[in-house]
C-alpha cells in the first residue's frame, strides 16, 4: 500500500534541512502566550480593541463561530459512517473526529479568554435563561465536548490496550453517534440564531431569518471540506497514500452541499427584496463578492468534472470552500455590523496573536495525535475480522 | 402600573444636573473631563447630549420586553414590575452578548478591569421600591425629565404635543420602538438627529430568537427518534446482508 519515496525536489530538501515551521511556531506560541498574561492580567481593555460600540471581535468571530464550524467535520461524518452507514467513508472517520475534538476544546480555550469572567463558566450550569441562544450553545457545546471526548476514545483505549474501557465505549457508541449529531445540529444552527436578535446592526446581505439553517448547511460543507484538508496535509506528512476515490466522492459531496447553500443564500436575498444592495460600491459589498466566489468557485469546479485524476486540484477546492466559509462568518460578525452601526474595529495584535496561537496548537496536537494514536488505522474493522 | 420616566428635550437647558445627580448615586468620578464625554460608558450610565440648538439625551430604555434579560445565558438581568430593568454583577460571566445585541446600545463593559461587570442604569431600583423619584429627575431643575407611571407619562406626553404641535416632533419615541420602552422621549426634531437609533422594529426582539429556540425540544426528541430509526435500518440491513451472506459462505 505504501508508495516508494519520490526524489524530494532540492529546494523542499533545503527547506527540510532549516526548521523554518519550528521556528514560525515557536515564534507564534510565545506572542500567544504573552498575549494570555496579557489578557489575564491586564484585563479585556489592554490585550483587545474591543469597545462597547464592538464588544465581540475576532474571538468571537473567528475562533468561536469557525473554530465550531471547521470542526462540523466530525458530526458530518459520524452521520454518514455510522447512522448512514456507508462504511466505505471509515478511512477518514477518525481524523475527523480528532478535528472535532480538538476545534472544540480550542474554541472553549478561546471563549475562557474571550468572557470577562473566565472563572465563572460554569455559571450556566447551575443559572438557566433557556430564552438565550447563548445558554442553549453553551449546553451544546458542553455535551458535545464530552461525547467526541468519549468518540474519540477508542483511539487512545487500543493504544493503551484498555479493552474493558474500550468495550464499555463501544457498547453505549449507538445513543452517542446520536446525540451527538443531535446536539451538533442544534448548535451549528444556534450560532446563527445569535444573530438573529440584532436585525437593525447587521447588513441585510446577511441579516436573515435563515440565518441558522444558512449556518448549519454551511457548517456541514466545511466540515467536509476539513475532511479532504486534513487527509490531504496528513497523507503528505505520514507519507501515506491519498484515499482518493474516497476523497473524490466526498468532494462530489461538497459541491452538492455547498450547491444546496448558494442556491438558499441567493432565494434568500431575493425573497427578502435586497439584492439591490449588491449593487452598492461599498466595502462590504466587495466582502460579499469574495464570500460567493471563494464558495461558488469549487462547485463550478467539482461539477465540472475537472478534478477527476487532479488531487491537487480537489485541495484547492476544499481551501477555496474553507476560505468562503471563514469569509462568511466574518462578514456577518465584524463586516456585517461595522457596515450597519459605524463602529470601528480593527483586531490587536494580541487578538491576532491568541487566534494564530490557537491555530498552531490545533495543527501540533493534531500531529502528534496522528504520529502516537491509531487515528489513520482501521484497528477496529482488524478486531472484528479476529474475532468472527 | 410600571413607572416610566418621561424626557422632554425642548424643557432641557443642557445643565446636565442629571449626570451629576446619577454619578452620585453610583459614586462614580464626575468632573468637568468626565462632563465632557458624550457617550455613555463604565463611568457614565447616562448623557446629556448636545446637537446644535437641541439637547438629548442617553441612558438605559428600559424595554418593557428588554432585550438583555432574553439573550443573557445566566438570566443576570431582570425586567421587575416597577418597570427598571435590573442587573446582577454577581451572575455576569462577561460573554457580553448583552452589548451586542441591545438596541439602543446602552450596556458598558468595564474594559480596563481585570473582574469587569457590566454598567448600565437600574432608573434607580432602589428608590422607586422606598416610592421615591429617579435621582435624575429629583435634580432636573427644568422639569425636562419626570418619572410616573407609564400611562400618566404617556398621556402627559400627548398632551403637550397637542398643547404645542408646532413644539414638537409628533411622536413620542419608546411608545413602540424595540416593543415600546420605559423611558419616554419628546423632542423639537426627529429622533435620530438627537442621536436615538433609527429603523428600530416597533416590536419587541427576543420573538426574533424565541422563534428559532423553542423548536429545540421538537429537533431534538424527532431527530433523535429519526435518527435512531435509520440507524436501526442501516445496521438491521447490514446483519441480514452478513447472515446471508453467512449461508452462501456455509454452502461452499
Amino acid at each position: 500500500m505504501t508508495t516508494a519515496a519520490l526524489p524530494m525536489p532540492r529546494a523542499v530538501a533545503f527547506w527540510r534541512r532549516i526548521p523554518v515551521w519550528r521556528l514560525v511556531f515557536y515564534a507564534i506560541m510565545s506572542a500567544a502566550l504573552y498575549a494570555t498574561y496579557l489578557r489575564l492580567f491586564h484585563g479585556l481593555g489592554s490585550a483587545t480593541n474591543l469597545s462597547n460600540e464592538f464588544p465581540w471581535g475576532i474571538w468571537i468571530g473567528f475562533d468561536v463561530l469557525c473554530g465550531v464550524g471547521l470542526a462540523a467535520g466530525g458530526f458530518t461524518l459520524v452521520a454518514i459512517v455510522h447512522i448512514f452507514h456507508i462504511e466505505r467513508y471509515k478511512p477518514v472517520l477518525r481524523p475527523a473526529i480528532l478535528t472535532a475534538f480538538l476545534g472544540y476544546v480550542l474554541v472553549v480555550v478561546a471563549l475562557m479568554l474571550d468572557l470577562g469572567r473566565p472563572d465563572r463558566i460554569w455559571h450556566p450550569l447551575v443559572m438557566w435563561n433557556p430564552r438565550s441562544v447563548m445558554f442553549e450553545v453553551a449546553w451544546c457545546v458542553m455535551l458535545y465536548n464530552t461525547v467526541l471526548a468519549l468518540e474519540f476514545a477508542p483511539a487512545l483505549f487500543e493504544r493503551m490496550q484498555w479493552r474493558r474501557p474500550l468495550r464499555i465505549v463501544q457498547a453505549i457508541s449507538a445513543p452517542l453517534v446520536i446525540v451527538g449529531v443531535i446536539l451538533s445540529t442544534l448548535h451549528q444552527s444556534s450560532l446563527g440564531s445569535l444573530y438573529l436578535i440584532v436585525p437593525s446592526k447587521l447588513h441585510p446581505l446577511w441579516y436573515s431569518p435563515l440565518l441558522p439553517l444558512l449556518f448549519y448547511v454551511s457548517a456541514i460543507s466545511v466540515g467536509l471540506a476539513m475532511t479532504i484538508f486534513e487527509s490531504w496535509h496528513s497523507a503528505k506528512a505520514f507519507g501515506k497514500q491519498l484515499e482518493w476515490p474516497l476523497l473524490m466522492s466526498l468532494g462530489r459531496l461538497l459541491a452538492v452541499v455547498l450547491g444546496v447553500f448558494l442556491v438558499m443564500r441567493f432565494m434568500d436575498l431575493s425573497r427578502r427584496h435586497v439584492l439591490g444592495a449588491m449593487l452598492e460600491p461599498r466595502p462590504e459589498v466587495y466582502l460579499f463578492y469574495l464570500e460567493i466566489a471563494l464558495m461558488l468557485i469549487p462547485v463550478v469546479v467539482l461539477f465540472s468534472g475537472a478534478v477527476a485524476d487532479r488531487p491537487r486540484l480537489l485541495y484547492f477546492c476544499a481551501v477555496s470552500a474553507i476560505l468562503g466559509f471563514i469569509t462568511h462568518r466574518l462578514n456577518v460578525s465584524v463586516t456585517g455590523i461595522q457596515a450597519m452601526t459605524g463602529a470601528s474595529y480593527v483586531p490587536r495584535w494580541t487578538e491576532i496573536a491568541i487566534t494564530l496561537g490557537l491555530i498552531a496548537a490545533g495543527f501540533a496536537i493534531f500531529r502528534t495525535a496522528a504520529k502516537y494514536l491509531p487515528v489513520f488505522e482501521h484497528p477496529v474493522e482488524a478486531e472484528v475480522r479476529e474475532s468472527t | 402600573m410600571a413607572n416610566a420616566l418621561l424626557y422632554d428635550s425642548t424643557l432641557c437647558v443642557g445643565c446636565k444636573a442629571c449626570e451629576t445627580a446619577c454619578a452620585e448615586r453610583w459614586k462614580l468620578p464626575y468632573n468637568d473631563q468626565v462632563a465632557e464625554e458624550a457617550v455613555l460608558s463604565d463611568h457614565k450610565l447616562t448623557v446629556v447630549t448636545t446637537h446644535g440648538e437641541n439637547f438629548g439625551r442617553r441612558m438605559c430604555m428600559h424595554c418593557q420586553d428588554p432585550t438583555c434579560a432574553s439573550v443573557c445565558p445566566v438570566g443576570a438581568f431582570e425586567k421587575t414590575a416597577l418597570g427598571p430593568v435590573t442587573y446582577d454583577a454577581a451572575k455576569c460571566i462577561g460573554c457580553r452578548y448583552c452589548m451586542f445585541a441591545c438596541p439602543f446600545q446602552v450596556p458598558a463593559y468595564e474594559w480596563g478591569s481585570t473582574l469587569p461587570k457590566v454598567s448600565k442604569c437600574d432608573q434607580c431600583y432602589d428608590r422607586q421600591k422606598a416610592g421615591k423619584v429617579t435621582a435624575c429627575s429629583e435634580a432636573c431643575p427644568t422639569g425636562a425629565t419626570i418619572s410616573g407611571d407609564r400611562d400618566a407619562m404617556i398621556a402627559e406626553a400627548r398632551k403637550r404635543i397637542a398643547e404645542n404641535p408646532a413644539g414638537y416632533y409628533p411622536r413620542i419615541y419608546g411608545l413602540q420602538e424595540a416593543g415600546g420602552t420605559n423611558m419616554l422621549l419628546l423632542s423639537k426634531v426627529p429622533f435620530e438627529q438627537m442621536g436615538m437609533p433609527k429603523n428600530l422594529p416597533n416590536h419587541a426582539l427576543p420573538p426574533l430568537t424565541w422563534n428559532v429556540l423553542s423548536l429545540v425540544p421538537d429537533i431534538a426528541s424527532v431527530g433523535s427518534v429519526l435518527l435512531g430509526g435509520v440507524y436501526w435500518i442501516t445496521h438491521r440491513r447490514d446483519a441480514v446482508a452478513k447472515a446471508e451472506g453467512r449461508q452462501d459462505g456455509g454452502r461452499q
